[in-house]
């Protein structure tokens, strides 16, 4: 009994050093643990859908690296910080995508980066923080739920830059970015007849935006539409990844054994299609480990973004925590078979891009609002 | 700043999260039912698809079976040679491509075209054979620039090689490239991967026993179809079947009784036809003009093959089954045995002959085939001799009706059913054939004068030159009768050899053995005293035959026939039919020379020559080493090669 005592206390001392070292990042205990959780499972998946390239491993762990770098930073950084941040990020955000939009003009092709020599950057990763941090504060001082003459201005805050986004072009970053402004207003309080109305309205704007988008653009929704009518042009991603996920059957083929990941029959495996190399390895077990692991991280971010004070907390903090959700199910839905294929990559498991580091950001910020709850009431 | 209603909007949060989750956990179960979908109910479906990527069946052809003599001589068998592929999905332009090779002298320019459309009639994907048999000049002529060359490559394969050249052509066949006809018959996935197919001849007839069962190796393929070992730590379970060897064949042929055969006809038209008549092996087999097997084998050029077909000689047509002929005075033999067996004639009796015959009321002459008298003659004589007058009296009086019944007997008229295809039955003329040959109702009638010509083997009779050794062969056997057979069974692996028994035909029956021995005497008459004496004289063996000598052209009633004035295409074919030992018969050979003159002059050498040959060898007697080797090789002609040799056989001409 004494040794048990001695054991408990000595777990206890090593828990709360533990509480007290994380109170003093002010990082949030369970939602790291989630996440160093799925940081694991993505190195391991990268290992083998990079055909064993440590290479890939290491350039993960330094983006993790400078992700955790980023929230710890963030989460030391108030919400009146923030909001005040709010608008220069902003404005600095639209500038740059400019520039890469005129940019890629005169190039004459995609342009999504920006090459600052040492690091090349996508500005649009910071309109994903960016976007709802602005809307946030544009109703912090407002009355929820917002009114139509601020309905408008929020349209305007969302709208513009996933407009510039989709025009560079990367709609998947733009629904993405769309996706993190509109919930941001659907939060406050926006009256379910207006969200019907600008369902109809929207289904219109698609109607007549079809003219406006790409041939590529079209030809994948499309080709979502019936996979087999291109089976080896651009239906193959889907057809592919689909057999990758079927065949791996409820256990999977086992990690590094799965013969459409390995043997190169499925495109762009470690990026934007690594969900069905796990599909594949991993088999329908996987699945679920991961999709419970993410509802795990959002559950929790939810609950701390519901914890925090203050309007434009809790609206930043829910955009964000649901903006996760939003870009696993497109992810997973257009790797299944139920989307469109838009490059959307599956969050924090996907190979390159700087989306861990804007993710991570992300998570930052959500512990930082929640530690700062007090501060705020006080 | 308003002022906020902290409980109104902590209200919209706690509904607004609420709905959010809510449609959170739709989409996740949403998301979760498509898994189950996809990984639980259509997992063998999609496992099915995943197996059939990145697996590929690399055919594995079965080396084609050998073709052995009856002592166990080669004399078709395979050897390496490298031939150009092309996959046409992986050639940017094909017409380009061929065009640089022809500029190479690696493909005919001429074959050009041909080879593009059979390229076309691939599947795209598939290897296809467009240059068989390169030298080694070529190889590194093509090695030099197989850079240029996307989607060609050159590849080692087995192919067939004839050690013997031409020898025994018609007898074996030949191999070529398969072709479209070709797909249509067999059993495609079997030959996947296989080039060649026999196309006439024991290659052909054999085609089963002799190509094998292909085996197959799965290999693992990349999403660029190329074959790795294995990629990343997958390890593919990939099976493989080994290839069943074609069986080797083990002929009748005896191969220094054909090559004596082929020797003894030199470079005259004609055939000759050796048989065991005990169990109807064909000892040889020779059918002159032949030509090189492995010429079709490599490829053929348009040129060549039309070279071939246009030949005047016939190259390609196997005389010996499938060239008609009158038999001439041969079938006396026979018509002797007829006369005994329905005793219109005494044996003993001699009928007096002056050169020429007429039958009672008509003026018509007909006169002894080589000029000359006989004198009195009994059947013996007249056999031994060949007395066409004898023979033209005995078969007035024995009537068409009872020639034919007695001639079916020993086959003529019908197959002989030789294990070859392309055999051709001749023509047994009867009044019954006539009535429905003809067309107008006065050349429906059978004229008494035509009953008198089958006497002599002359009209409408036509024989192949393996339908009379088959009937020599049953003349040597008394009646016993034998299926020809080229194959007398398989070698196994373990290098036994598997005999088939031979296949009993029906052959003539009652005839009393007086009459058989009265008609062998005088075939054994020919040979000691009659016409065939000289030839016969030095023989260490008895030997029985009958010499003949069939008209292609008719002789004018008072004319006489001058063998030097007639062109030499018209003049008439030698035949000489034989058996030996006479007592104890071992062989039964037919000699045609076509346009050979006297049958006794011009084809009884040839037999002897034959016979010599296999009733003198020693018993282990060596084979002389083959001479032919194959030469420069052109590209494979995507010609139909004739599975059957065209054109009808040469006839005689009957006299009214």
């Amino acid at each position: 009994m004494i040794l048990d005592d001695n054991r408990d206390s000595a777990a206890r001392r090593t828990f709360s050093a533990t509480a007290r070292l994380l109170s003093a990042l002010k990082l949030d205990g369970p939602l790291l643990i989630g996440l160093g959780l799925l940081a694991v499972y993505a190195l391991v998946v990268q290992y083998s859908a990079s055909g064993q390239s440590l290479e890939t491993i290491l350039r993960t762990l330094m983006r993790i690296g400078i992700g955790a770098f980023a929230m710890i930073a963030l989460a030391h950084s108030s919400p009146n910080f923030l909001r005040s941040l709010a608008p220069w990020l902003y404005g600095v955000g639209i500038v740059l995508l400019l520039v890469v939009d005129a940019v890629g003009y005169v190039g004459k092709g995609a342009q999504r980066w920006l090459d600052l020599g040492l690091v090349r950057f996508q500005p649009s990763e910071i309109m994903k923080l960016a976007v709802p941090m602005l809307a946030a504060s544009f109703m912090h001082e407002r009355r929820l739920p917002p009114d139509w003459r601020n309905l408008l201005v929020l349209a305007g805050i969302v709208i513009v830059p996933a407009a510039l986004v989709a025009m560079q072009p990367d709609l998947g970053t733009a629904v993405l970015i769309f996706a993190t402004g509109a919930l941001v207003v659907l939060m406050a309080g926006l009256q379910w007849q207006v969200i019907a109305g600008l369902a109809c309205a929207g289904a219109g704007a698609a109607f007549i935006g079809w003219r406006f988008l790409h041939d590529y653009q079209r030809q994948r929704i499309r080709i979502f539409l019936d996979p087999q009518s291109d089976p080896l042009g651009s239906g193959y991603h889907i057809i592919q990844s689909q057999i990758a996920i079927g065949s791996g059957g409820l256990f999977g083929k086992g990690w590094m054994n799965g013969s459409q990941a390995q043997l190169d029959f499925l495109p762009e495996r470690s990026t934007d299609f690594i969900f069905a190399v796990i599909g594949e390895e991993f088999g329908l077990l996987g699945l679920v480990v991961l999709l419970l692991l993410y509802l795990f991280i959002i559950s929790r971010a939810v609950f701390l973004a519901s914890q925090s004070s203050g309007t434009f907390a809790r609206l930043l903090g829910l955009s964000l925590a649901l903006t996760f959700f939003v870009y696993v199910f497109i992810n997973a839905g257009m790797v299944t078979g139920l989307l469109p294929v838009v490059g959307v990559p599956l969050p924090l498991i996907s190979y390159g891009g700087t989306s861990v580091v804007t993710l991570l950001a992300g998570f930052g910020i959500l512990m930082g609002l929640y530690s700062h709850r007090k501060l705020v009431n006080s | 700043m308003r002022i906020k209603d902290q409980w109104n909007e902590q209200r919209i949060y706690s509904s607004r999260t609420f709905a959010a989750l809510l449609v959170m956990g739709l989409l996740s179960f949403a998301l979760f039912g498509r898994l189950v979908y996809l990984q639980i109910v259509r997992h063998d479906y999609y496992f099915e698809l995943s197996q059939g990527n990145r697996v590929r069946q690399d055919p594995i052809p079965a080396s084609r079976g050998l073709i052995l003599d009856r002592r166990g001589r080669v004399l078709v068998d395979n050897e390496p040679a490298f031939q150009l592929e092309l996959i046409p999905e992986q050639t940017p332009d094909l017409n380009d491509a061929l065009q640089r090779l022809s500029t190479l002298g690696l493909v005919n320019r001429e074959d050009i075209e041909p080879l593009k459309r059979m390229i076309r009639s691939r599947r795209s994907f598939d290897s296809v054979p467009i240059r068989l048999r390169l030298s080694d000049e070529e190889i590194g002529r093509f090695a030099v620039h197989r850079y240029e060359f996307e989607g060609v490559e050159l590849r080692a394969r087995q192919t067939r090689h004839y050690p013997y050249g031409e020898l025994g052509v018609h007898a074996l066949g030949y191999v070529a490239a398969v072709s479209e006809d070709d797909l249509d018959r067999i059993d495609k996935p079997g030959y996947a991967g296989t080039t060649l197919i026999g196309k006439l001849g024991v290659e052909a007839a054999y085609e089963t026993q002799l190509h094998g069962l292909n085996g197959y190796q799965q290999i693992l393929v990349n999403a660029q179809g190329r074959s790795v070992k294995f990629q990343g730590a997958y390890q593919p379970d990939l099976r493989a079947e080994a290839p069943v060897a074609g069986r080797d064949l083990v002929l009748a042929i005896d191969l220094p009784t054909q090559q004596a055969a082929e020797e003894a006809l030199g470079d005259r038209r004609g055939a000759i036809v050796a048989l065991d008549p005990a169990n109807g092996d064909v000892l040889a087999l020779v059918s002159h003009p032949g030509f090189d097997p492995s010429l079709f084998s490599r490829g053929l050029t348009r040129s060549e093959y039309s070279l071939l077909t246009s030949n005047e000689d016939k190259p390609l047509l196997n005389r010996a089954l499938r060239g008609a002929y009158p038999s001439g005075s041969t079938i006396k033999p026979m018509m002797a045995l007829a006369g005994l067996t329905y005793k219109v004639v005494d044996p003993e009796r001699r009928e007096f002959c002056a050169g020429v015959f007429h039958l009672p009321g008509s003026s018509h002459l007909y006169r002894e085939g080589k000029g000359g008298k006989h004198g009195a003659v009994n059947l013996v004589d007249a056999v031994a001799r060949s007395c066409d007058v004898y023979f033209y009296g005995l078969a007035s009086q024995l009537g068409v009706d009872r020639i034919a019944a007695f001639a079916a007997q020993f086959g003529i008229g019908s197959l002989t059913g030789i294990d070859i295809s392309g055999e051709k039955p001749g023509l047994l003329p009867t009044p019954a054939w006539k009535k429905q040959a003809f067309k107008r109702p006065q050349d429906q009638i059978w004229f008494p004068g035509e009953t008198v010509n089958f006497g002599v083997g002359q009209g409408y009779l036509l024989v192949t030159p393996l339908q009379l050794a088959h009937m020599a062969a049953e003349l040597a056997e008394r009646g016993r009768s034998f299926q020809p057979r080229l194959v007398m069974g398989t070698r196994e692996a373990n290098g036994t050899i598997v005999r088939s028994a031979p296949i009993a035909q029906r052959g003539a029956s009652g005839i009393s053995d007086e009459d058989w021995a009265l008609v062998l005497r005088g075939m054994i008459g020919a040979t000691t005293y009659g016409t065939a004496a000289a030839i016969f004289k030095d023989a260490r063996y008895s030997a029985a035959g009958k010499t003949g000598t069939a008209q292609v052209f008719t002789v004018a009633q008072n004319a006489r026939y001058n063998e030097k004035t007639v062109a030499e295409r018209l003049r008439d074919h030698a035949w000489f039919i034989a058996f030996a030992p006479a007592d104890a018969p071992r062989i039964a050979v037919c000699v045609l020379v076509e346009n050979g003159g006297f049958g006794a002059s011009a084809a009884a050498p040839l037999a002897r020559r034959v016979m010599d040959a296999y009733l003198l060898a020693g018993p282990a007697d060596a084979a002389p080493a083959p001479t032919a080797a194959p030469t420069a090789a052109p590209t494979v002609a995507p010609v139909a090669a004739p599975t059957a040799a065209p054109a009808a056989a040469p006839s005689g001409v009957h006299r009214p």
